[in-house]
C-alpha cells in the first residue's frame, strides 16, 4: 500500500460518507437487477464479508455452485468486480454488497478477517493505474490533423443541408398553417426527425421529435408549437450565419445543434457537493444528469453521462457528499456542463446547502443565461428560506419566499413525482432551502435542505427529490 | 440572435405575440402578417413570423418575475418525540423501498420478506415512542393507504406531521377519516373549545374527541354525549354508542338504559349487550333471572345434571333487554331465546345456582336432553363478552383433548376468543402443549393470539413440530402459515437453536423429492428473519451501541 500511496494521495478528511440504501437501488441497472439485489442485501448471504482500506469493500456471496463468487468494490469510482458470469453492471451481488455496507450491517465493519488476496490485488491494481502518470494515455489529438479536419468539414455541410431542408419544412408549415399539425395522423415530425438524424444534427433532430409531442400537450398548444418553432427557426438561422457569431455563442450553437466539443480549458478543483443525481430517457439511451456545487468557487456545474439500455450509465455520486475533484466545464450553454477530472481523497459528507437566493434572484438568473443561450430551457438555482404552498388551482403548487411573499411554480413535471411530497413533509410548512431548475416551465425542485437541526434529518443534509 | 434581428425595419418585431399565434395558426398564407404600424406595410412571409416570435418567446423568458405567492398554510404542528437513531432511520427506509418494489415472482428465498416487518418495526418504534422522519412520511402513508392493517400504527408514528400532510394530499386522505387521538382537536382541559367542537365538527373530529374527553374524564364525555344525544342520527349514535366499549364501567349504565329504549333497533342491540357486560347491571341481573329459570340444578338422578327448559316466549321486556324474537333460518325459535339469555346472563350466578361450584366443574356436568352443545357454546360467548377467564379456562379444557371430544365448543375461532381471555403466560403454554399433542394443522389461528415474541416453551413446541413435519418428508409450503408466523413471532434468541436445522438433511425413506432443501431454505429464512428482528430492535434501542453482533455472517 505504500508503494502506490507514495506521498501523493491525501488521506480522508472525514468519515466516508455512507449511501443510503436508495442510493445504492438508484445504481441498478434495471429492475430485476434491483430486486435481486435486495435479496442479497443481508448477512446471510454471504459466507464472508469485510471493509478494504479506505472505501473498498469484498465479500464472497453464496451462488448456486460449489464456489462463491467473490466480489470486490471500490467506493471510489465506484469500480467493481465479480467472478460471477453475469454481464450486468453492477451485478446484483456488488448491489448487495453495497446495500448490506449501507444499511451499516454488522458483516462489514472492521473485525478480525483480513481482506483476502484477490481483493487486495485488484484494489492494488486500481490504485496503481489511478496513480500513473498521464503520459500513459493516448496523446490528445487525433493522428492526422488533415483527415480529422476534412471530417468535420464534410459534417458540417451536412449539417448545413438538414439546417436549409429543416428551414423549408418549418416555412412550409407555417405557410399552411400550425392548426394542420394539430390534426391526429399528421406523421412529418418523425420523418423529418429522421432526416436530421441523416444529417447528422442530433440536437435538430431531438428538437423535432419533442415539436411532435406538443399538440397532444393539452390547452395552449398553439403558442407552446410556436415557440418551438421559433427556437428551432433560431438555431437554424444561427447555424447557417455561424461564422457571424462571436466564439461563444458560435460554441453554443455548435453544441445544440449536435456537435461534441471536448472540455478545454483550465480544470476548476474544488470541493463539489453533489446536488442532485438523475436519470432521463433520451431516446434508446439512458441520460445521468448529476448537479454539482463548489464550495469554494461558488460555481455549479452539470455531469453529463450516457448508458445504453439496459446499462446504468458509468458515473455515479452519492447525493450529499462532497468530493475534492478538479472539473472540466465544456465550451457553449453558459458552460455549465463539466466533465469530472481527477479525484482527490475520499468524499465525505457534506455539512451545509449552497448559499441561496430569492425567488427573483433565480428568476433573473435564467434571463441573465438566456443571453449566452436563449435555447436554455432552465437555469441551476438555490432558493432559501421557501415554503412549498398549494398554488390553489387543480393541484399546482408554488415556492413561496418566506420573507418577500414572492412564488415559482413548481413545474408540472415535478408535480406528479413522489419527490414533491418528500419536500412538503420536510418543510412541514416552515421555509427550506431548496436546489432545483428553474426555467419558462416553472421551478422543478432536485433537493432540499432543513434550516435547522431541530429535524431529525439535521442540518445540512441534503435530502434528494428526485 | 443577432444573425435574426438583422433587417429590424422590415419584420414585424411589434407585432402582438397574439397576432402572431393567430397567422401561424391559420397560415401566412391565408392570414399574412402585416409589418409596421396598424398592419400598413407588406406582407411578410413565414421566416419573418418566426424571427418575431423568436424574439417574443426569448424576450418573455428571460423577463420572467416571481408571482405573488398564494396563502400559506398553516405550518404542521411540533412533534415533541426524539428522533430515531441513525441506524434505524437507515432500516425504515430499506423496508419500505423493498415494498415499493415489485413482488418476487415464484418461491420465495433464503432472504427475509421484508414488508412482513414493517408492522413490527412499527410497534417497537412506536412502543418506544420516536418521532417519523418527515423525509420518510410520504413512503409511510403510501404504505398506509395500500394495506389498512397498517393504517393504526403509521398514523400513530407518524404524528402530527404525517396528518398535516395528509391533510394537503387526496391520495391520503383516509388518515382524516382513520386518525387516532391526533386529529385536530382542542385541549380537553378547555371545556369551551371542546363543546364548540362537539357541536360543530366534523363526524371523524368528534368521535375523536369523544375518546380523548372519555380518557380524561368519563363522566364528562357522557354529559358531552347527553347534550345532542336525542338531535344524533342513528348511525351516528350508533358509532358514539360504540366508543363507550373502551373503558366500560359501572356509571355508565344509567346512560345505555336510557339508550335501550332508544328508536333505533341496532342502538338497542348495542346498549343491550354492553349493558350485559357489566354484570353489575341492572339488566344483567334480569337476564340473570330469566337464565335461571331456564338452566337449573336436576337432583332427580343418582348423579347431579343439568335440566334445560328453554323458555316459552320472547315477552316484550325480554325484546327491550336486547333479546332478537326471531331466529336466524334453520334455527329453532325456543333454543334461539335460550342462547341468548344464557349469553347475556352474569356467569356468576351458575356457582349459586349449582351449589358453589367451580365453573370446571359445572363445565362438566352432563346435561339433559340434548342441550349440551346450545348451552355450552352459550356460555363460550358469555365467557368472551364478560372476558371471566375462569370460565374461559373451563370451557377450553385440557389442551391434550382433541378438540372434538373437548368441552365448550370445537370452533378454532370461538376458541381462540377464549385463548385471548386468559393471561399471556398460561395462554401461551396451553398453545404449546395444544402444538405438541395435534401438531401444527390446526394451530394457526390459536398462533395468531399468543402474545409476540413467543415465549420460550410455545417457541421450541412450534420448532419441534416443524422438525417433526419435516423428518416426515412433506414439504414446507404445507406449513407457509405457521412459517411466516414463526418469522414474525418467535423469540429472536431462539436464532441461535435453530442453525442446526438449516442443513440440508439426507432424504428420508419416502420423502417428497427435494423437500429436504427447500425446509433449509425455509430455516434459512427463518433463521435470517430472527437474526435481522434482532438487529432492528437493537437499533431502536437508544443506548445499545449502533446494532448487535447477532447480524454477523457464519463464522469465517
Amino acid at each position: 500500500m505504500l508503494l502506490s500511496h507514495g506521498g501523493e494521495s491525501s488521506p480522508a478528511t472525514g468519515p466516508v460518507a455512507r449511501w443510503t440504501v436508495d442510493q445504492v437501488l438508484a445504481m441498478a441497472p434495471d429492475e430485476a437487477s434491483r430486486e435481486a439485489g435486495s435479496r442479497l442485501g443481508s448477512g446471510r448471504s454471504w459466507s464472508a464479508a469485510g471493509p478494504g482500506g479506505g472505501t473498498a469493500l469484498w465479500g464472497l456471496c453464496r451462488g448456486s455452485g460449489s464456489t462463491p463468487y467473490r466480489t470486490a468494490i471500490d467506493m471510489d469510482g465506484p469500480a467493481y468486480t465479480c467472478s460471477c458470469p453475469s454481464r450486468k453492471f453492477p451485478c446484483k451481488h456488488a448491489l448487495g454488497l453495497l446495500l448490506l455496507w449501507a444499511s451499516d450491517d454488522a458483516a462489514l465493519r472492521p473485525g478480525e478477517a483480513r481482506a483476502p488476496d484477490w481483493a487486495e490485488e485488484w484494489w492494488e491494481d486500481r490504485r496503481r493505474r489511478a496513480a500513473a502518470p498521464a503520459g500513459g494515455r493516448p496523446p490528445a489529438g487525433p493522428a492526422d490533423p488533415e483527415a480529422a479536419r476534412k471530417r468535420a468539414d464534410r459534417r458540417a455541410a451536412r449539417i448545413t443541408g438538414g439546417a436549409q431542408e429543416l428551414e423549408q419544412r418549418l416555412d412550409d408549415l407555417l405557410r399552411g398553417g400550425l392548426a394542420a399539425a394539430g390534426r391526429p395522423g399528421y406523421g412529418q415530425w418523425e420523418e423529418t426527425a429522421a432526416r436530421m438524424v441523416d444529417a447528422q444534427a442530433p440536437g435538430l433532430a431531438g428538437r423535432v421529435r419533442e415539436l411532435g409531442s406538443i399538440p397532444a400537450s393539452g390547452p395552449g398548444w398553439p403558442t407552446r408549437l410556436l415557440e418551438e418553432c421559433a427556437l428551432l427557426h433560431l438555431l437554424d438561422s444561427a447555424w447557417l450565419g455561424l461564422d457571424r457569431l462571436p466564439g461563444p455563442l458560435a460554441a453554443t450553437v455548435r453544441t445544440r445543434v449536435g456537435l461534441t466539443l471536448p472540455a478545454e480549458g483550465p480544470a476548476v478543483r474544488d470541493r463539489w457537493l453533489v446536488l442532485a443525481q438523475y436519470d432521463t430517457p433520451d431516446g434508446r439511451v439512458v441520460a445521468r444528469r448529476i448537479w454539482l456545487h463548489g464550495s469554494r468557487s461558488g460555481r455549479t456545474a452539470l455531469l453529463l453521462s450516457f448508458g445504453a439500455a439496459g446499462r446504468s450509465p458509468g458515473l455515479s455520486l452519492p447525493v450529499g457528499v462532497t468530493i475534492d475533484a478538479e472539473v472540466t466545464p465544456y465550451p457553449g450553454g453558459g458552460r455549465l456542463r463539466a466533465e469530472l477530472g481527477e479525484r482527490f481523497g475520499t468524499p465525505v459528507a457534506a455539512t451545509a446547502p449552497p448559499a441561496g437566493g430569492t425567488t427573483a434572484d433565480a428568476a433573473a438568473a435564467y434571463g441573465r443565461a438566456l443571453l449566452d443561450d436563449p435555447w436554455l430551457d432552465s437555469w441551476p438555482a438555490t432558493l432559501s428560506e421557501v415554503v412549498p404552498v398549494p398554488s390553489g388551482d387543480g393541484g399546482g403548487w408554488q415556492l413561496v419566499g418566506a420573507t418577500d411573499g414572492s412564488a415559482l411554480p413548481v413545474a408540472s413535471s415535478a408535480v406528479s413525482r413522489p419527490g414533491l411530497w418528500r419536500l412538503v413533509a420536510l418543510s412541514g410548512g416552515r421555509p427550506v432551502t431548496v436546489f432545483g431548475e428553474c426555467g419558462h416551465r416553472g421551478f422543478d425542485p432536485l433537493a432540499a435542505w432543513c434550516p435547522e437541526a431541530a429535524d431529525d434529518v439535521g442540518a445540512g443534509t441534503t435530502v434528494a427529490l428526485v | 440572435m443577432s444573425s435574426t434581428a438583422t433587417s429590424t425595419a422590415a419584420t414585424p418585431v411589434h407585432t402582438p405575440w397574439e397576432e402572431l399565434v393567430t397567422s401561424a395558426l391559420l397560415g401566412t398564407d391565408r392570414r399574412p402578417l402585416r409589418a409596421g404600424p396598424r398592419g400598413a406595410g407588406a406582407a411578410d412571409g413565414p421566416a419573418a413570423l418566426l424571427d418575431a416570435a423568436a424574439l417574443h418567446t426569448v424576450r418573455r423568458r428571460a423577463a420572467l418575475l416571481p408571482a405573488s405567492g398564494a396563502p400559506a398554510p398553516e405550518p404542521a404542528p411540533a412533534d415533541p418525540r426524539p428522533p430515531l437513531p441513525a441506524a434505524a432511520r437507515r432500516r425504515l427506509a430499506q423496508l419500505l423501498a423493498d415494498r415499493s418494489a415489485p413482488a418476487a415472482a415464484g418461491r420465495r428465498g433464503t432472504a427475509p420478506d421484508l414488508t412482513e416487518l414493517i408492522p413490527q418495526w412499527l410497534a417497537s418504534a412506536g412502543a418506544r415512542g420516536f418521532r417519523a422522519p418527515a423525509d420518510l412520511l410520504p413512503a409511510l402513508l403510501d404504505a398506509a393507504r395500500a394495506r389498512t392493517d397498517l393504517r393504526p400504527a403509521v398514523l400513530e408514528f407518524a404524528g402530527p406531521r404525517g396528518l398535516w400532510l395528509a391533510g394537503l394530499n387526496p391520495e391520503w386522505r383516509f388518515a382524516l377519516r382513520t386518525s387516532p387521538g391526533h386529529a385536530r382537536r382542542p385541549a380537553v382541559e378547555d371545556p369551551e373549545a371542546v363543546r364548540r367542537l362537539w357541536e360543530e365538527g366534523l363526524f371523524a373530529e368528534r368521535v375523536a374527541l369523544l375518546a380523548a374527553v372519555r380518557a380524561e374524564d368519563p363522566a364528562a364525555a357522557r354529559e358531552l354525549l347527553a347534550t345532542t344525544w336525542s338531535t344524533e342520527r342513528a348511525e351516528d349514535r350508533l358509532m358514539f354508542l360504540d366508543s363507550l366499549r373502551t373503558g366500560l364501567r359501572g356509571d355508565d349504565e344509567s346512560f345505555l338504559e336510557v339508550a335501550l329504549a332508544d328508536r333505533s333497533r341496532n342502538v338497542r342491540a348495542t346498549a343491550a349487550e354492553l349493558l350485559s357486560a357489566l354484570p353489575e347491571s341492572a339488566l344483567a341481573r334480569r337476564m340473570a333471572d330469566r337464565a335461571t329459570s331456564c338452566v337449573n340444578p336436576d337432583r332427580t338422578g343418582a348423579a347431579v345434571s343439568v335440566a334445560v327448559e328453554a323458555p316459552h316466549e320472547c315477552d316484550a321486556a325480554m325484546q327491550r333487554d336486547g333479546v332478537v324474537p326471531v331466529p336466524p333460518s334453520g334455527r329453532g325459535e325456543r333454543s334461539w331465546w335460550l342462547s341468548q339469555l344464557v349469553e347475556a346472563g352474569p356467569l356468576a350466578v351458575w356457582g349459586e345456582r349449582f351449589g358453589g361450584r367451580s365453573a370446571q366443574e359445572i363445565v362438566a356436568l352432563p346435561v339433559a336432553d340434548g342441550w349440551g352443545p346450545e348451552l355450552h357454546a352459550a356460555w363460550c360467548r358469555a365467557a368472551v363478552r364478560q372476558r371471566d377467564p375462569d370460565w374461559a379456562r373451563a370451557l377450553l379444557g385440557a389442551p391434550s383433548t382433541p378438540p372434538a371430544n373437548g368441552p365448550g365448543t370445537a370452533s378454532l375461532a370461538e376458541r381462540s376468543k377464549l385463548l385471548a381471555i386468559l393471561p399471556p403466560a398460561e395462554r401461551a403454554l396451553w398453545v404449546a402443549d395444544f402444538v405438541a399433542a395435534h401438531g401444527l394443522s390446526e394451530a394457526f389461528q390459536l398462533l395468531g393470539v399468543c402474545t409476540v415474541p413467543w415465549a420460550g416453551p410455545l417457541g421450541r413446541s412450534v420448532v419441534d413440530a416443524l422438525d417433526i413435519a419435516r423428518d416426515a418428508g412433506s414439504y414446507p409450503w404445507s406449513f407457509s402459515g405457521v412459517m411466516g408466523l414463526a418469522e414474525r413471532c418467535l423469540d429472536p434468541a431462539e436464532a441461535g437453536r435453530l442453525e442446526v436445522l438449516t442443513t440440508t438433511p439426507d432424504e428420508p425413506e419416502g420423502a417428497s423429492p427435494g423437500a429436504g432443501g427447500y425446509w433449509s431454505e425455509a430455516f434459512q429464512r427463518l433463521v435470517s428473519t430472527l437474526r435481522l428482528r434482532a438487529a432492528m430492535d437493537a437499533e431502536l434501542t437508544p443506548d445499545a451501541p449502533d446494532g448487535t453482533d447477532v447480524g454477523g455472517p457464519g463464522a469465517v
